[in-house]
């Protein structure tokens, strides 16, 4: 590559991250803003932080999400599971296709769309809504992507070993959980990364799935942002941020152990 | 093709889980707001009043059947508050996705192009924002755009404008919004179109003597024609059903079809009104992922 060529290449790679990344770090920068206004800046300060821990109502919620998405993301791994050992292994059974429909079908539907279809089989069936209808919208909206993870990662590995731990005694879900399962387990460790944030992050869903007692933290974020942009929104929007770059790093050092194993 | 395999009942239990979850939480539900949609709004004040019950006998299921209506339909075509909701849902986010394509195919280039050791911390990097909430990377554009937000006062601090330009709340905000936030979207397929091809036939053609942008033309972009086609799907078809975009960055001009739909809902209470506008906005997102598939099939074929 000539050197022309080169410095176009980086000066395009500085311009994408830039866009991608600016906004992210102004926000996270003005969370540490004294001055209230967006516009002026009145020195360092950690106050917001502060506020945010006598702020109950945002605590409350934060704990809420979390333990929604903990939920939710554990039953998404299990279903997204079991949904792609059936679609990776079980060859062209009956109703194969109308399964891998329905499975993949949330991934392109709009969330306003589920979230009204749930809401409307809630209100149907008489269900009181609150933290276990949150958690079932969670579900439903993330298995598809936990599906589609964990299929792809089935799918890259050899059935053959399988078979020979079979061959050798072991019963078919002996086998699959000694031979495949450590197989894919960085994969399940992702989907359910993916499944945990997709939850920790809705909003649509849960304002449809969800009752008074169970506000989520996007929810709570979502009333405020709509009255403007406060500094203690910020300093909060700052904390999941890093939050997720620090699991983010984990799982990235965790997929390269599991690679150094030869997994 | 091979006849239907019959699974074992170990087989059928692993299946059968996930199968109850997705019968009960997705296929009926999407079935109910169907039902819903064909009936009348002055049923719907809230709670819900279901039209059919199960102990109904069948002559007052079919005196029921009667007063289906197809008016929450008849309404999406002839209020133009509907009509013109689609449209500038579809208008919007046909122009978002053509500037995410312009804005993500150099950005992907540049990455396929850097040396092989890069290359995974590259992904990682661009790929990283997908992880970070949504609603937060949307909020932080409100600190910009804002008439007293960061972009209009470094504009006049430079003194390149007097007064503060209107961004905020305009049409153009929410195309802002989409390109950022579906940016990796579209970028990740490219990326793995343009880093999939064989280097090879670039040079080949370049030793017939083509030049660089031929090159480009005639081998790099018709060779990533399937990453773009993935792309901007997965731009598209979310876009048009997005909600949180236009409802915090956008102004009344750019009433997208989400949003009425929520509106709808919470606003107005209007059940049925909602359900028809959701069943709709389905039918309307088949057309493009139905294309995908054919143009799928038929790059299958050409490959074979």
């Amino acid at each position: 590559m000539n050197r022309a060529g080169n410095a176009l290449r980086i000066a395009t790679l500085c311009a994408g991250f830039v866009f991608l990344y600016a906004p992210i770090v102004i926000l996270a920068a003005m969370s540490f803003n004294a001055s209230r206004l967006v516009s002026v800046w009145g020195g360092f300060s950690t106050k917001w932080y502060v506020a945010l821990l006598n702020n109950e109502l945002l605590l409350e919620s934060a704990r809420i999400s979390l333990a929604a998405a903990v939920l939710s993301a554990t039953i998404a791994t299990i279903l997204g599971l079991l949904a792609a050992v059936a679609l990776a292994r079980y060859g062209a059974f009956r109703s194969r296709l109308l399964f891998f429909g329905a499975v993949h079908a949330p991934l392109v539907l709009p969330e306003v769309v589920l979230g009204l279809a749930l809401l409307s089989c809630f209100v149907a069936l008489g269900v009181g809504r609150g933290f276990v209808t949150l958690v079932i919208g969670h579900v439903t909206l993330t298995m598809c992507f936990t599906t589609v993870a964990l299929l792809s990662a089935l799918r890259g590995c050899d059935p053959t070993l399988e078979e020979a731990a079979m061959d050798l005694g072991a019963t078919p879900v002996k086998a699959f959980v000694l031979v495949a399962l450590p197989q894919i387990a960085p994969a399940l460790a992702s989907a359910f990364m993916l499944a945990f944030t997709l939850s920790l992050d809705d909003l649509v869903i849960a304002s449809f799935a969800t009752g008074p007692g169970a506000t989520t933290l996007p929810m709570r974020i979502y009333s405020q942002v709509r009255l403007g942009v406060s500094p203690q929104i910020n300093a909060i929007s700052t904390l999941l941020l890093g939050f997720v770059a620090v699991a983010l790093g984990l799982s990235a050092l965790a997929m390269q152990a599991g690679r150094r194993r030869g997994l | 093709m091979s006849a239907p395999r019959k699974l074992s009942l170990g087989q059928r239990l692993t299946l059968a889980i996930p199968y109850l979850w997705i019968a009960a939480f997705f296929l009926a539900p999407m079935l109910l707001i169907a039902k819903i949609s064909l009936s009348h709004s002055v049923l719907a004040r809230p709670p819900y009043a279901p039209r059919f019950l199960p102990s109904d006998t069948l002559a007052q299921l079919w005196a029921k059947a009667q007063t289906l209506t197809l008016d929450n339909y008849r309404a999406l075509v002839t209020d133009s508050l509907y009509f013109d909701a689609y449209l500038t849902s579809l208008w919007i986010a046909a122009v978002a996705t053509l500037i995410t394509l312009v804005v993500a195919y150099p950005f992907a280039l540049a990455m396929a192009r850097s040396p092989q050791r890069w290359r995974p911390f590259l992904i990682g990097l661009a790929a990283a924002p997908f992880w970070t909430s949504f609603l937060i990377r949307v909020y932080a554009w409100i600190a910009l755009l804002k008439d007293e937000g960061l972009i209009n006062n470094a504009l006049q601090a430079l003194g390149l404008i007097d007064a503060p330009l209107q961004m905020f709340a305009t049409t153009g905000a929410v195309i802002v919004g989409i390109v950022y936030s579906y940016l990796p979207f579209m970028l990740l397929p490219i990326y793995a179109a343009l880093d999939g091809q064989d280097p090879s036939l670039r040079e080949a053609a370049a030793d017939l003597g083509a030049s660089p942008m031929q090159v480009f033309l005639r081998v790099t972009l018709p060779l990533s024609r399937e990453g773009v086609i993935a792309g901007a799907l997965l731009v598209f078809i979310p876009a048009v059903g997005e909600f949180v975009i236009p409802d915090l960055l956008g102004g009344s001009d750019s009433l997208m079809i989400g949003r009425t739909l929520w509106n709808d809902f919470f606003a107005n209470h209007d059940w049925p009104a909602a359900s028809a506008v959701a069943i709709a906005l389905v039918s309307i997102l088949l057309v493009p992922l139905l294309l995908w598939e054919r143009a799928r099939l038929t790059d299958e074929e050409g490959r074979q």
